[in-house]
């Protein structure tokens, strides 16, 4: 098969990934205004929870599990808007 | 700014979602009318790139920390319903997978972070780009524009949604978000102009691909 640019991007994403558990701890914009601003507490959580927080249940170490949840998301992602995008094209293809 | 359940309500999710929908559907049609096979891979690795890059939260100021959209990129690189359709693909899984923004404030969330940044981000590019120029600079400078703007309009967007909810008022929300999202946007357009330099320098093609 041959090397094309986007294995590489696809590579580097997961790369991305792979330095997740780098990343600030601290609360970000929205939710610093809603600590600040006395909002937070009207926050509900979610009906279910599958990799709540970019962590994946089970895994002990805490840096692992976000990485895997970073890999697990760059691969998703990468398939359903490649996939999406390709069905797109093949649908106007065959409206031609 | 991905928006909890909560912080919404009824009314105003139910307008951000019908807005939304309306905007991913139209946004669909559009890709099928204009997407051809060279951007199918683009598509993907703009959706996986920004992903992976929101993971990395960069502190800005006193305990608080911001991440890229990455709207503004995705519609500099493919045009503003491409953009929109990337960053809806990209919410709907943070949101069903990772539970990052609630299941009732997706349709706001597609509204800020997809339709309004993917829209404000492919404009000022286009419009700071006829001042500054398409060479190396011009982009560069459009690009960081374009992506700091897309972030300080779109935490507009949420306090606005956050004051009609009863959540917050303006004259609180207003202020505050600008006030920090004014900084991360300094964040998304670095990272914005250093996606752009890479591809400049490597690529220079894929910035040429037809808009949708």
């Amino acid at each position: 098969m041959k090397l094309r640019w986007w294995h590489i991007a696809l590579v580097i994403c997961l790369a991305v990934a792979f330095l997740s558990p780098l990343a600030s701890g601290s609360p970000d914009g929205l939710e610093k205004v809603a600590e600040d601003k006395g909002f937070m507490e009207r926050a509900k959580e979610a009906p279910f929870q599958a990799i709540a927080d970019y962590v994946v249940p089970g895994i002990e170490n805490e840096a692992a599990a976000t990485i895997v949840a970073g890999i697990i998301g760059t691969l998703l992602l990468f398939g359903l808007t490649y996939g999406g995008a390709w069905l797109l094209v093949l649908r106007r293809k065959g409206s031609a | 700014m991905h928006i909890p359940d909560g912080f919404v309500n009824i009314a105003t999710a139910a307008t951000t979602y019908t807005v939304s929908a309306a905007g991913v559907g139209y946004a669909i049609r559009e890709a099928e009318r204009k997407l051809g096979e060279r951007h199918v891979p683009l598509m993907g690795v703009m959706a996986a790139f920004i992903f992976a890059a929101q993971m990395l939260n960069f502190p800005v100021i006193g305990g608080t920390s911001g991440h890229l959209i990455g709207a503004a990129l995705a519609a500099i690189m493919l045009g503003p319903w491409a953009g929109v359709l990337i960053m809806a693909c990209v919410l709907v899984v943070q949101c069903l997978v990772f539970q990052d923004g609630g299941l009732l404030s997706l349709g706001a969330n597609i509204f800020n972070m997809g339709l309004i940044a993917s829209f404000v981000g492919y404009y000022v590019y286009r419009g700071v780009g006829l001042l500054a120029g398409g060479d190396r600079r011009g982009t560069l400078v459009s690009g960081f524009a374009a992506a700091w703007a897309s972030v300080l309009v779109a935490s507009t967007a949420c306090a606005l949604e956050l004051a009609v909810s009863g959540t917050s008022p303006l004259r609180v929300a207003l202020p505050a978000m600008a006030g920090f999202h004014v900084l991360i946007g300094i964040g998304e357009g670095l990272i914005t102009t250093a996606v752009l330099s890479l591809v400049l320098a490597a690529r220079r093609d894929l910035l040429e691909l037809e808009k949708v």
